[in-house]
């Protein structure tokens, strides 16, 4: 939106044949225009992002309980109890199952992206296939697969039809319930890495794999030599992206299990201590050092792996 | 740092002084009384009613009641919002001043801000000549909020099922409960006993085994002040009970996948032989058991497997407590749909329920209770406040669904421990909670 509009303005002043310095009001009104433009989404960011953030940063220096009328300022107390409470980050080990999902998630993601960007057979229908997960509302996700895993239920009959009856509780222990969720969780999320991945693969200059294509190269070769550096970038910010969507997860367990059976993550826990146990401002500060451990690990990564300009040409 | 980084942290820094204010501001208005109109046909005025039963303002039967009620106050008009996520949304909506006029007093309130959030409705002395349950909202001797149901918590039961079991006398102690359910196990082909894991709050409702068991009055005080999981006490026995069934493969195959509403219907038809819930639940089931084509009759209720003096025991408390909010405009108006709602509109006998009028006559459906002679006991809530502090203090959380989940989890091996180290656990944080907060 911004883009256009500034492009618009700088047509309009080159082409103006007389190069006459603007009057103070047409270049007040130049200096506006991207800020009238971008009052709407300031806006709302402000209202819906920052400020509950600066809120909630305000609470975790309180003893709130979410509802009373009076909250008492308690200082750094409420960070202290979050640090030397080992039960809270206990609940990482379930992030693992997530992370470990998101491995499989971006390859399978990065192999249908790759075929896909070749001429294939019916490649728009299995685009909008792949897609399609992602468009669910995730709370309406969580009770599908609800029935999925029931006793009996749609994977039991799948599974039947090929002749193997497992009789397993899918849900039933901490290692099979995880797995599955997380295995939900791949379902979803895989359409959004897809797009990503296919949009970066198809900004790539067809020339380039024509070019290969005479020196000799297969298709290994092309992933290999030009779509693995030329899509880099975006492969990073997928790393970092699931990497922090791993450490925050919610909505697939706490509409599934709730976080019984092994399966409760950071948030639900965060989410239990503010409105089950009422104690707002410590989980505040449980919410502000997650936000810190999540940037820390981006940071972390960015510095192992450093942003470098791709230049395929 | 350039100029508009300096802009923005300034933003930042003015936002953050600012924002904390807009907390809290509920409750400038303390005290207030909802007095009860004198003439009826004089109260104007539209008010609000919060409710969790959505389903009767999705089916239209809270519109009836509205409309019965306005044939004594015309002039009053009643508009209903039901809530799914009741205790969550209210919660946030009361920190403004706009949270209905009638509302059911929310689980997260303290007792002690009561009169910052809601009007009086009188004092407890002339209150409780007529009424049940008066010292559940009762703060510095005014009454906030009146249910309009009374509950007692109990076994829900296929009779057709426990007969085709053998079973004709209720079990007087758990062992003979659990003895029970194998016979039904053997002989029939229903569960048992359903756990309803994992719609979580129904199991909850062990929590209300508490003053069952030893037919205790004093109940919440023991829990206040005692260790609710020494040998026992009431909850280590109920919990006792619920882990054995589990342990003893008693219940469903796969708890994590439970379903609450189709186990209203499988329990109807024999499929489900108990499940623990309260005197609420009856009318669901026996409306489920007419859809579902079975006998409504079928559906019976029993108490919990314990017997003090020879007799059984069932504890009888109040559903959610309806409160005036104390912005309201029409306080009047707003009371009198309360002392109507609780007294005259047939919603207490429409539920199967107890009444919380003090002289109104037992359900029907509770007629087996007066054939056994079952004593009903109100527990005092005295100290009703101070065990809310020591549960979210401790984070045990005796009226949230995980307690009970890891229990059955560490019943049936998904999780590991021994029962004695789970309710040592249980037991070591409330009481070092009643060590921090002091007496």
């Amino acid at each position: 939106m911004t883009d256009t509009t500034e492009k618009a303005v700088v047509e309009v002043s080159t082409a103006a044949p007389v190069p006459a310095p603007a009057s103070r009001r047409t270049r007040a009104w130049r200096g506006l225009t991207p800020w009238l433009f971008l009052i709407a989404p300031l806006a709302l960011l402000i209202t819906f992002t920052y400020a509950p953030i600066v809120n909630m940063l305000a609470y975790s220096f309180t003893d709130w309980d979410g509802v009373s009328p009076v909250l008492h300022y308690t200082g750094a107390a409420n960070y202290e109890e979050v640090l030397t409470r080992p039960d809270l980050f206990e609940v990482f080990w379930v992030s693992g199952y997530y992370l470990a999902a998101s491995a499989v998630q971006i390859v399978l993601a990065l192999y249908f992206a790759t075929v896909l960007s070749f001429d294939v057979r019916f490649r728009n229908f299995f685009k909008g296939v792949l897609f399609f997960p992602y468009l669910i509302n995730g709370v309406a996700i969580g009770f599908v697969f609800l029935y999925f895993f029931q006793d009996g239920g749609t994977l039991d009959s799948v599974l039947g039809l090929f002749g193997a009856h497992t009789d397993h509780a899918w849900l039933g222990t901490p290692v099979s319930a995880n797995t599955s969720l997380a295995g939900v969780s791949v379902w979803r999320y895989l359409g959004l890495n897809f797009v990503l991945f296919l949009g970066a693969i198809q900004s790539i200059p067809g020339e380039l794999y024509e070019a290969a294509e005479l020196d000799g190269a297969n298709r290994w070769h092309q992933f290999r030599h030009i779509i693995a550096p030329g899509i880099k970038p975006v492969l990073t910010l997928t790393v970092i992206l699931s990497i922090s969507g791993s450490l925050s997860v919610f909505e697939i367990p706490y509409i599934m299990t709730g976080g019984a059976t092994g399966t409760e993550t950071f948030v639900i826990q965060t989410v239990n201590l503010a409105f089950r146990f009422n104690k707002t401002g410590l989980a505040s500060a449980a919410a502000v050092v997650l936000l810190l451990i999540i940037l820390l690990v981006t940071w972390v990564q960015r510095r192992l792996v450093p942003d470098d300009k791709v230049d395929l040409v | 740092m350039n100029r508009r980084t300096a802009v923005s942290l300034a933003v930042a820094a003015s936002a953050a002084l600012l924002l904390p204010g807009c907390t809290g501001t509920g409750g400038s208005a303390k005290g207030a009384d909802a007095k009860a109109p004198d003439d009826p046909s004089k109260v104007t005025g539209t008010i609000k009613v919060l409710t969790v039963r959505t389903d009767l303002v999705q089916d239209g039967t809270l519109k009836k009641y509205a409309a019965e009620f306005n044939k004594t106050y015309p002039k009053v008009k009643v508009e209903f919002e039901g809530l799914t996520n009741y205790e969550a949304e209210v919660k946030i909506r009361m920190n403004t001043e706009n949270y209905g006029d009638v509302l059911l007093i929310p689980a997260v309130i303290k007792k002690a801000d009561y009169p910052r959030f809601f009007a009086s409705l009188g004092t407890q002395t002339e209150r409780a000549k007529k009424y049940r349950f008066t010292d559940y909202t009762t703060v510095d001797g005014k009454v906030y909020g009146q249910s309009p149901v009374g509950v007692a918590p109990g076994f829900v039961y296929n009779k057709r099922i426990w007969k085709q079991a053998g079973v004709t006398e209720w079990p007087t102690t758990p062992a003979e409960f659990i003895a029970d359910l194998k016979a039904i196990k053997a002989k029939t082909d229903a569960i048992p006993y359903y756990t309803n894991f994992a719609a979580g709050w129904t199991l909850t409702s062990w929590t209300y085994v508490d003053g069952a068991v030893s037919c205790d009055p004093q109940a919440t005080t023991e829990l206040a002040e005692g260790d609710p999981w020494a040998k026992g006490a009431d909850l280590r026995v109920g919990d006792t009970l619920l882990h054995d069934i589990v342990k003893q493969g008693l219940v469903e195959k796969d708890p994590t996948t439970s379903n609450w509403e189709e186990s209203k219907p499988r329990t109807a038809k024999g499929e489900i032989a108990t499940q623990w819930l309260g005197t609420w639940a009856i009318v669901q089931f026996r409306d489920a058991a007419k859809k579902a084509g079975a006998d409504p009759d079928d559906i019976g209720f029993m108490p919990f497997p314990a017997q003090t003096g020879g007799r059984f025991c069932a504890t009888v408390s109040p559903d959610y407590n309806q409160a005036v909010n104390v912005h309201s405009q029409h306080k009047e108006a707003a009371r009198a749909w309360i002392d109507w709602f609780t007294d005259k509109s047939g919603y207490v006998e429409d539920n199967l329920s107890i009444s919380p009028l003090k002289d109104a006559p037992m359900p029907s459906v509770l007629k087996p209770y007066e054939d056994q002679g079952v004593q009903l006991i109100e527990v005092d809530d005295a100290q009703g406040a101070r065990v809310k502090q020591l549960d979210s203090d401790s984070e045990v959380g005796i009226y949230a669904p995980e307690y009970r989940q890891n229990l059955v989890d560490l019943a049936r091996g998904a999780r590991k421990g021994t029962l004695d180290g789970f309710l040592g656990d249980l037991s070591k944080r409330w009481t070092d909670a009643q060590k921090n907060l002091g007496s």
